[in-house]
């Protein structure tokens, strides 16, 4: 834990290419993990208002799945501009406390390292990188492992949204399969193994009933003015939590720390 | 505006999110109750995208019955991610049972 900033400024381009490596190396399984999003995205694009490189264009400057999807999902909707930006910055906020957590790692860097690291920290490079910074004091890590991780994980991004736009194209029969049942499946998984207290579900729950009793606003507000709603009642059902049993989870927290 | 307005738009804004904390640092502030909200947001936006696209596929009125492949297949859904874990497993059991619902079951 005594490791200081200046501790590392004497890597050698060997080391700092083996972590690169290592990096990118241990990122392989998430790879694999995203390919099949990165297809279902593209074949999603080629049945939207959207052409083939306006779907490449996407994934090589916004570089973040969900978002990714919602925006192709909200376009073929006609939705205006301004809502799916929204909808981009309420999606992508989860990110705030990706790189709150990572922050202690990287604030020892140059600006310029920040700046880059910042542009890969998607959901799969902070399980990664993260990973590999808890063993680890703040400080004392280069950028090279996380940059590995990051740049392995946007290339394989850019390569499946390309095999999915492609295979899209060739196939145009495909949305009338109800493709967009692949997101649905994909969201799923996401959110039923982050529902581990009755707060998070109420949330979802109310966002939910809300989203489909308000579909029917314009520019698809009505899911803004939900996923709102939802926090709210999650924040409601924290503050309550807290307040009334706090000498009961002090109490609990301390057996658990013995 | 076109498209592409859209996407660098898009880029921005994610860019900007994720670049916040690193580039400002100690000086940007975040007090709990900011973390407690965010860590809501997954959950609220996702279900609040999918709830409609399930329950009322075809546009506003609700679809709740067993001729929805859609609601059948999101219900399977959460109960293989529910027991199992496994998002791609999930997503396999699930997309199987939508394209046997919509081209086996209700034919």
């Amino acid at each position: 834990m005594k490791a200081t900033p200046a501790q590392r400024s004497t890597q050698t381009s060997g080391h700092a290419l083996r972590e690169f490596a290592a990096g990118a190396r241990d990122t392989i399984p998430m790879m694999i993990g995203a390919a099949p999003f990165g297809v279902i995205f593209g074949t999603l694009v080629t049945a939207s208002p959207l052409t083939l490189w306006h779907g490449q264009l996407m994934s090589l400057a916004v570089f973040a799945g969900s978002a990714q999807f919602i925006a192709v999902g909200l376009i073929a909707s006609h939705a205006s501009f301004a809502v799916v930006w929204a909808t981009t910055l309420v999606v992508n906020l989860r990110h705030v406390l990706y790189s709150a957590t990572l922050a202690p790692y990287v604030a020892h860097l140059p600006r310029r390292w920040r700046w880059a690291l910042a542009g890969f920290l998607t959901d799969e490079v902070f399980a990664v990188a993260y990973a590999h910074y808890q063993k680890r004091a703040p400080g004392e890590t280069g950028p090279h492992y996380f940059f590995g991780s990051g740049v392995s994980m946007y290339l394989n991004w850019q390569l499946w949204t390309l095999v999915g736009l492609v295979f899209g194209a060739a196939f145009p029969g495909l949305k009338s399969l109800g493709l967009d049942f692949a997101m649905v499946a994909t969201f799923i998984a996401i959110i039923v193994p982050q529902l581990v207290a009755v707060r998070f579900v109420a949330a979802a729950l109310a966002s939910g009933v809300l989203s489909f009793a308000w579909q029917g606003w314009p520019y698809k507000l009505g899911l803004l003015a939900a996923v709102f709603v939802g926090v709210a009642v999650g924040m409601v059902l924290t503050l309550m939590e807290n307040r009334p049993h706090a000498k009961h989870r002090l109490k609990n927290a301390k057996e658990r720390t013995q | 505006m076109n498209y592409i307005t859209l996407i660098l738009g898009m880029a921005l804004v994610t860019y900007a999110i994720r670049a916040a904390v690193f580039v400002l640092g100690e000086r940007l502030p975040f007090p709990p109750i900011v973390r407690t909200a965010l860590s809501f947001v997954p959950v609220t936006v996702l279900t609040a995208i999918i709830v409609p696209m399930t329950v009322s596929p075809h546009g506003n009125e609700a679809e709740i019955t067993w001729r929805n492949p859609q609601l059948v297949a999101a219900i399977v859904a959460v109960i293989v991610c529910a027991l199992t874990k496994r998002p791609l497993l999930t997503i396999a059991v699930s997309l199987a049972v939508f394209f046997v619902w919509q081209f086996a079951v209700l034919r």
